[in-house]
């Protein structure tokens, strides 16, 4: 792989970070900036060495905080940018993802899951984030969260959280597991102009007239980047359109805050994927993400040799989160089966779009992703 | 017809954002100004300049400087600016904040970027306590000093931040108060001429916060400390630099040179690329 100032193309045999780090040199990432930690390290060390092959900055920073920090200053100075990490460093980077929503620079974070809390099991697997991935900065904010479960996917989607961080202007997570991230499987890379590259929304204001939060339709507002001559400020503090402090009108604040969730919540439609795998008729349905949700898929099948009228639904976003297809699958499913590695977090969102339709939680902590046995057991016992 | 007169800085200044924020006495405006004065002296090209700061008075100056800038979270003002720097190196990259930002939540990243000697220059308005808050102890606060968090006189021994600097390996460190006005532009010049990662202290005075719990109500009493105390003593050692209420060590410690890290990454790049090629 080493020696080819090239994109990859075809097949190749790789693990869940470097087809991560791939994918981030294809969507056309040029700066990354990050701190050792198992097991996103891989990440790290990949694009060490392909960074420089085109022309982009590799840093190691002193600790996660500098990590997001630098992220967010190389976004504002023109290039997409990114961080990779696990808990302990997910926890760090909050103060400063909520920097990046309110100053609404682009930028990708991995966090690839461990048991937590505080050190936990870094050689572990785990979906203990993705309640901190919505809610994990202080303050009311959305954000964007993917969740692969393949190699493949992690590929394709590291790619996809780079649109839509370009298109949206928001810190956009790519929420992924341990196993997903040490596996190694077949990813077939597209040829360049196969894959769909969205680019920085550049303002087309004169620099008279700019104005750095000056939103277009869609909530979001065209960007310029430092050294193009705008002369623009952006700042953590609550702020106007053009970019002055606002600290104690409500007016502006209630503006910006409701224009911040607004430009995410309010385009899930345009934003939201799931799979979906014979829900068509489904009585018992199964919602599952990340590696979990391939064990759910082997007891959906299993189920359905054995009579049972099961169906998965695969959530690959989960923040903003499918609530309308989750809602239209509750209306025909007796039950909802949600195994996840947590004591409980999507099957909180799962409960409140399901309604009246009763929901199973299945939670697993440690070693080892549900077996589809028990994913199994537990459709059976809601039928 | 009254020809409306302009300020010949304003171009300088955002003028929707005037008046600032700063106390009477307060010694943040005398920073800005030298500042000011050495962008217009090196006739500064104001697109290429991009301003940083953290949290804190000084804090605001990003705000007021009519460039890019950017106003980061508490003590993250260097390591926004080192993504700002190595993403676009022609872009001249300062950071102006205080010494609570830059010494102790935002310390680790202040050692690391001297250490990788990044090219941004950074002035820290030193004024002994946290004035945004109200005036807590912070790493600078001289011992035996008042603030409202040491009722009983700080026990805390303070950074000599010149001597930090030098020892984590700027290129370029020198002390001033806002008394010296004159060499403190001169200064700040210079840094912006250099290469690597470049540091300047300005002892600021903060009376109605700091200096009035101190035996110093204005800013004129504060003033006359620094005229007392000061002496101008040029690449004297760093480590005999502390700063005590009888005296305060001015003038430049440290100016060699030395590739910096962004310029040594280029090259990296550069040489390994050539390198594949001929493979």
């Amino acid at each position: 792989m080493s020696g080819k100032k090239a994109l990859l193309t075809g097949a190749h045999f790789i693990s869940g970070d470097i087809a991560c780090a791939e994918g981030a040199i294809t969507a056309g990432c040029r700066f990354f900036a990050g701190y050792p930690i198992t097991p996103a390290t891989e990440i790290a060390e990949h694009l060490s060495e392909r960074m420089p092959e085109f022309g982009g900055i590799y840093i190691q920073m002193e600790d996660e905080i500098a990590s997001i920090a630098a992220v967010i200053g190389a976004s504002y100075a023109g290039l997409k940018a990114m961080t990779a990490t696990s808990g302990p460093g997910f926890s760090l980077m909050q103060e400063n993802i909520g920097l990046a929503v309110m100053t609404e620079t682009p930028c990708v974070i991995v966090d690839i899951m461990r048991g937590g809390p505080s050190t936990g099991q870094p050689t572990m697997p785990g979906q203990q984030d993705v309640m901190q991935a919505k809610w994990g900065s202080h303050g009311d904010y959305a954000i964007i969260a993917l969740a692969p479960s393949s190699v493949q996917e992690m590929f394709d989607l590291t790619i996809e959280a780079f649109n839509l961080a370009e298109i949206y202007r928001v810190p956009t997570l790519l929420m992924a597991d341990e196993v997903i991230a040490h596996m190694w499987e077949k990813v077939e890379f597209p040829s360049a102009k196969e894959i769909k590259i969205v680019n920085r929304r550049k303002t087309k204001v004169s620099r008279e007239n700019y104005m750095p939060f000056m939103p277009e339709n869609d909530f979001v507002p065209p960007m310029a980047c430092f050294g193009e001559g705008y002369h623009f400020h952006a700042t953590g503090l609550t702020h106007d359109e053009r970019g002055y402090p606002k600290t104690q009108s409500s007016e502006v604040q209630s503006k910006l805050v409701r224009r911040l969730c607004d430009k995410i919540n309010n385009n899930a439609d345009k934003i939201v994927k799931v799979q979906e795998t014979m829900l068509d008729d489904a009585e018992i349905a199964v919602v599952a993400y990340g590696i979990v949700s391939r064990s759910a898929l082997s007891a959906v099948r299993k189920a359905r040799e054995k009579g049972i009228k099961a169906g998965l639904l695969r959530l690959v976003t989960l923040w903003p989160f499918p609530e309308e297809q989750v809602a239209k699958i509750a209306e025909q499913a007796k039950a909802i089966v949600v195994p996840e590695m947590n004591c409980g977090q999507m099957t909180r969102e799962v409960e409140r779009a399901a309604k009246e339709t009763p929901v199973a939680f299945l939670s697993k902590l440690g070693e080892e992703p549900h077996t589809p046995m028990e994913i199994f057991e537990e459709i059976r016992r809601n039928v | 017809m009254v020809e409306e007169l302009t300020h010949p800085f304003s171009k300088y200044l955002r003028s929707a954002m005037i008046p600032h924020i700063w106390c009477p006495g307060c010694g943040n405006g005398i920073v800005l100004n030298c500042f000011i004065h050495a962008l217009d002296e090196l006739q500064e090209d104001l697109d290429k300049l991009v301003v940083v700061s953290g949290i804190g008075c000084i804090g605001r100056t990003a705000g007021y400087v009519n460039t890019d800038s950017f106003h980061t979270t508490h003590g993250r003002a260097i390591a926004f600016a080192t993504g700002v720097k190595l993403a676009n190196p022609e872009l001249d990259v300062v950071v102006i904040s205080g010494d609570g930002d830059l010494f102790a939540i935002g310390g680790n990243h202040f050692i690391h970027a001297a250490r990788r000697n990044i090219g941004i220059k950074v002035i820290c308005a030193n004024n002994f306590n946290y004035g945004m808050t109200g005036g807590q102890q912070g790493p600078t606060t001289p011992a035996e000093a008042y603030t409202t968090t040491t009722p009983y006189g700080n026990i805390e021994p303070s950074f000599n931040l010149v001597h930090l600097a030098t020892a984590s390996g700027a290129t370029y460190v020198a002390r001033w108060t806002t008394l010296h006005v004159r060499r403190l532009t001169q200064s700040i010049k210079r840094m912006m001429q250099k290469e690597g990662f470049c540091f300047i202290e300005v002892v600021s005075p903060c009376p109605e916060i700091f200096g009035r719990r101190n035996k110093m109500k204005t800013g004129l009493e504060m003033m006359e400390w620094f005229r007392r105390a000061s002496v101008v003593e040029n690449f004297s050692d760093p480590s005999k630099a502390d700063i005590t209420p009888e005296r305060i060590v001015v003038g430049e410690f440290v100016n060699i040179e030395k590739i910096s890290y962004e310029k040594l990454f280029h090259e990296k790049i550069a040489h390994i690329n050539e390198q594949k090629v001929n493979w």
